[in-house]
């Protein structure tokens, strides 16, 4: 049974390795992924938002729900280990 | 039980750091517009430095300095503020969280009310993410505190 897994995991392995080289190159210019939002991103940052950090612009800007999104997944944590482990005093 | 630990190189260094720790806080958060960092980052840092205080005092200090209560409304303070903005946004007449309808009630140009929209929101997650930092260390070193006692 053992050799069965092992089997299987070093041919899923292997799969995942042939898939790799379909891939485009490393900061490919005209890779699918380069060509949605990102030059959108990169050229009307500054003259939309004055940020000169893409990156803050990006994360609370473009997309402020998601933000919005992790501070309340954070806030949730936060709140469940307060009402698992605090130990309230008379 | 954690026995009150007293050590007076300890104690003077992180009394003479702590301040420049949290300064540096304040700096990562209002300086994440033009370079790395922002509201989880400086947040982070604020929440690290309440932290060195309690490993190098005791849990009574930290409570002396931020009441648990106070530490519980941080929490919902932050998150307020993020939401705040969005639906401050909404009732000016733009969408949730288009921060250039901060214009109306603000003396600048849309461009530059959504900068300040950012870094309105930018404080808001540092707040929460302090106050998370702390509150989760406090529970869990209180319980230990609390079965000695």
């Amino acid at each position: 049974m053992k050799l069965v897994a092992l089997i299987a995991v070093c041919l899923t392995g292997a799969l995942l390795l042939y898939g790799t080289t379909d891939m485009p190159n490393w900061g490919d210019p005209n890779s699918p992924a380069s060509l949605h939002v990102s030059p959108r991103y990169i050229e009307k940052t500054m003259e939309e938002t004055a940020v000169p950090n893409m990156v803050t612009s990006v994360l609370a800007d473009y997309r402020g729900y998601d933000t919005l999104g992790e501070t309340t997944v954070i806030f949730t944590a936060a709140i469940a280990c307060i009402l698992l482990i605090r130990r309230f005093s008379p | 039980m954690i026995s009150p630990f007293e050590d007076v190189i300890i104690q003077t260094v992180c009394r003479i750091l702590i301040p420049f720790i949290q300064l540096y806080g304040l700096y990562v958060i209002a300086h994440g517009h033009s370079s790395p960092g922002g509201g989880f980052q400086g947040g982070v840092i604020l929440g690290a430095s309440f932290i060195l205080l309690c490993l190098s005092y005791d849990l009574q200090e930290i409570k002396k300095r931020l009441s648990q209560r106070a530490n519980v409304i941080f929490l919902s303070v932050g998150v307020i503020i993020y939401a705040g903005i969005g639906i401050v946004c909404l009732l000016l007449g733009g969408n949730y969280l288009d921060y250039s309808w901060l214009r109306q009630i603000l003396p600048v140009d849309p461009v530059e009310a959504r900068s300040i929209g950012i870094f309105g929101i930018e404080v808001g997650v540092g707040v929460t993410v302090m106050a998370v930092m702390i509150s989760i260390f406090l529970d869990l070193a209180s319980e230990e505190e609390q079965k000695g006692s």
